[in-house]
């Protein structure tokens, strides 16, 4: 399979919604949908795609689609995907389906961690996507905990005394790896195919499935709409955002940066952090570089690389 | 004629006994006292293979309630259970229940709302979901827990209806006091109840639907009053259903009970269990000559106003019981029967009683004091039963 061999497949997430030009998402929704040929279920928690896809009476969903609210898309879609099993086991459903959650990462590692927890210990058949823009993007940049490391968002703004984010972001990919569930994979919209490969991957697997794939905002990480995907590359080849997977247990780096290139580089794209760059805050970049490289130290350890 | 069988239980043992003769596709549910032992009941018939039903055991009331929606959107009959912090917790969702109008089924084990924490019975969890558009049904005993629970899958699901609804029992009164029950026969209750038929379902794969979409100021008003008009269709649909029960059952479901109110001067208006108490003092009283009645609440939602006022209107003064307060206003059973009689020409004078908060017991002595006021004639404010001032 080639890109171009997806991009012909039936759109399952139509054109036409209301996300802002330049945005990651939407092609990442396509991306995973177009990852399987089975049917599929899919739920969205509260937040961007969920009201960008979805204004009454107008819909992006070509496919069987439930929003229920913020911090509970997995017990829905738990909820759908046991009443699949109940209809098959009485017989009364045919056919194979896939269920798939998608969150951002407010609904996923902040309001929604708990139910996600549940639904992954239940063991339900389905796959959770979070797409990772790194803070509340749908109300306007509110931190969350996945806000990297001096971010400069409107609840944690960047200030005289205050630089942004006084914290590193939680690792939800080791959160969920501590389920141990059979997969779980960290994806970027940058690498296509490897996101392509990991959500067809996930499908074919059976039970719960996570995948976290970095998902760069136009709009409130303050760069031009056309250099999304540039940017999502500069977190990946700076090792900001590794991309790997954690099948059965066994964690597997997907891609290895062939060139050193410093985090710096990725910071500097974006306004988000630009107060970092004042000369007095140089030390926080190099904070950013040296907790870049111990992290990108221990994973190269859990992949045996 | 049908088998039924009498069997001493508890009202939560009967109300899993109305699930297992449902035998929902799903239950999704999350412990709470005194709601458990519905589920734990639930549980063991699944163990023992008496249903098929998948149990999806959550990890919170918040998760219990959206996994209902979930599987109820997916088309198939769903049912849980909870109290108190329990439904509190779910309060989010069950908006988002009726305003997909998703007819969900809750049996509902009145407890407090905390603090202080209390484990015991009022209405107050209840009451403080009046207005989310469930359907709410209120049970004196075990026998109404079981019965009302097969009335509510028929109400719920009707075309015309579509909104969840929830069976209230007293908290431990009810749900951990054993009674008489009489179970229906399987297969008739089976052929009453039926299959779901859904409108819409997210596992109709041919028929796309989009669950749950934003609606801003364009569409959303516009939903709510859908909601409406399907709450005023609940009214009329209860009866015809409850119609039908009784058939079976041999029991009559009205939107309230009326019990020796005839010729009543004096009228008690209450739910749940204290019925059964106001009852047996009723009959003593009426022995002594005193002309005094009873009107049950069943159907608290939709509330049939226009019914009780005219039910009310022969008697000389009402006085009417809330087991949980509205902090600041009349409380919520007071608020809705004072306006029944609005419309009525000859109003009968009416009192507020609060009592049994945090399942502080209510006696007969309370009940013939609350009576013996009442023929007397004279109301104020709220007076209060049981309390240590």
């Amino acid at each position: 399979m080639m890109l171009k061999d997806f991009a012909k497949k039936p759109k399952r997430f139509v054109s036409g919604g209301r996300s802002c030009a330049g945005c990651a998402a939407p092609i990442i929704f396509r991306t995973v949908l177009a990852a399987t040929d089975h049917p599929i279920v899919a739920g969205n928690a509260t937040g961007c795609m969920e009201v960008t896809s979805s204004i009454y009476p107008f819909t992006s969903w070509n496919i069987p689609w439930i929003h229920n609210a913020f911090e509970n898309v997995s017990p829905t879609i738990s909820g759908a995907e046991t009443a699949y099993r109940a209809l098959k086991k009485r017989g009364k459903m045919k056919e194979t389906v896939k269920f798939v959650a998608f969150g951002g990462d407010g609904g996923t590692y902040d309001i929604g961690l708990q139910s996600l927890s549940g639904a992954l210990e239940r063991g339900h058949d389905f796959l959770y996507v979070c797409y990772d823009n790194g803070a509340y993007m749908n109300t306007g940049n509110q931190r969350s905990s996945a806000t990297p490391f001096g971010a400069s968002t409107t609840t944690e703004p960047a200030g005289k005394v205050l630089q942004g984010k006084s914290l590193f972001r939680k690792n939800l990919t080791e959160i969920a790896v501590a389920h141990n569930i059979p997969y779980v994979a960290q994806a970027s919209v940058s690498n296509i195919m490897d996101l392509y490969n990991k959500a067809k991957k996930a499908f074919e697997v059976e039970g719960p499935k996570f995948m976290v794939v970095f998902s760069p905002c136009t709009t409130l990480w303050k760069f031009k709409p056309d250099d999304t995907i540039h940017i999502a590359k500069l977190a990946v080849e700076s090792r900001f955002w590794p991309l790997y997977e954690i099948e059965n247990g066994k964690y597997k780096l997907s891609y290895k940066p062939s060139k050193d290139v410093p985090v710096e580089e990725f910071l500097k794209t974006q306004k988000r952090f630009v107060h970092l760059f004042r000369p007095e805050n140089r030390n926080l970049i190099e904070k950013i570089q040296k907790h870049t490289d111990e992290e990108w130290e221990k994973l190269l350890k859990k992949c045996e690389e | 004629m049908f088998m039924s069988k009498m069997k001493p239980l508890t009202g939560a043992y009967a109300s899993a006994e109305a699930m297992r003769q449902i035998n929902p596709e799903v239950v999704a549910a999350y412990p709470i006292t005194p709601s458990t032992p519905i589920v734990e009941t639930f549980a063991k018939f699944v163990a023992d293979g008496k249903v098929d039903t998948e149990m999806i055991r959550v990890e919170s009331e918040h998760s219990s309630m959206s996994a209902c929606v979930g599987a109820s959107a997916a088309g198939v009959r769903v049912m849980t259970a909870t109290s108190s912090a329990g439904l509190a917790l779910m309060w989010e969702v069950l908006g988002v229940a009726s305003g997909m109008r998703l007819p969900i089924i809750m049996s509902l084990a009145n407890r407090a709302l905390s603090g202080p924490i209390n484990i015991h019975c009022d209405h107050s969890d209840a009451m403080g979901a009046r207005d989310l558009s469930w359907i709410q049904i209120f049970s004196e005993d075990a026998q109404e827990a079981y019965e009302n629970t097969l009335l509510a899958i028929r109400l719920a699901e009707h075309p015309d209806v579509l909104l969840p609804t929830m069976v209230c029992q007293d908290g431990f009164i009810t749900s951990h006091g054993v009674q008489n029950v009489t179970i229906h026969d399987d297969d008739v209750v089976k052929k009453f109840i039926g299959e779901r038929k859904p409108w819409k379902s997210l596992l109709n794969l041919n028929d796309p639907v989009t669950f749950g979409p934003l609606e801003l100021t364009d569409y959303y008003f516009e939903t709510k009053r859908q909601q409406e008009e399907a709450m005023m269709h609940a009214k009329k649909v209860f009866l015809e259903v409850g119609e039908e029960l009784s058939k079976i059952t041999g029991n009559n479901y009205g939107y309230f009970e009326e019990y020796q109110t005839e010729d009543a001067e004096a009228i008690i208006v209450a739910m749940n269990s204290t019925a059964g108490t106001a009852k047996a003092t009723i009959d003593r009283m009426r022995k002594e000559g005193k002309k005094v009645g009873l009107l049950k609440i069943r159907l608290f939602r939709p509330f049939p106003y226009e019914e009780i006022g005219k039910a009310l209107s022969k008697a000389r003064t009402v006085g009417v019981l809330d087991r949980s307060a509205s902090f600041g206003a009349h409380h919520p059973l007071f608020s809705e029967i004072r306006n029944s009689l609005y419309d009525i020409d000859s109003k009968p004078k009416i009192q507020s009683y609060l009592y049994g908060l945090g399942g502080k017991d209510i006696f007969e002595k309370d009940i013939e004091k609350v009576f013996d006021e009442l023929l007397e004639g004279n109301t104020g404010p709220t007076k209060y039963i049981g309390l240590r001032e």
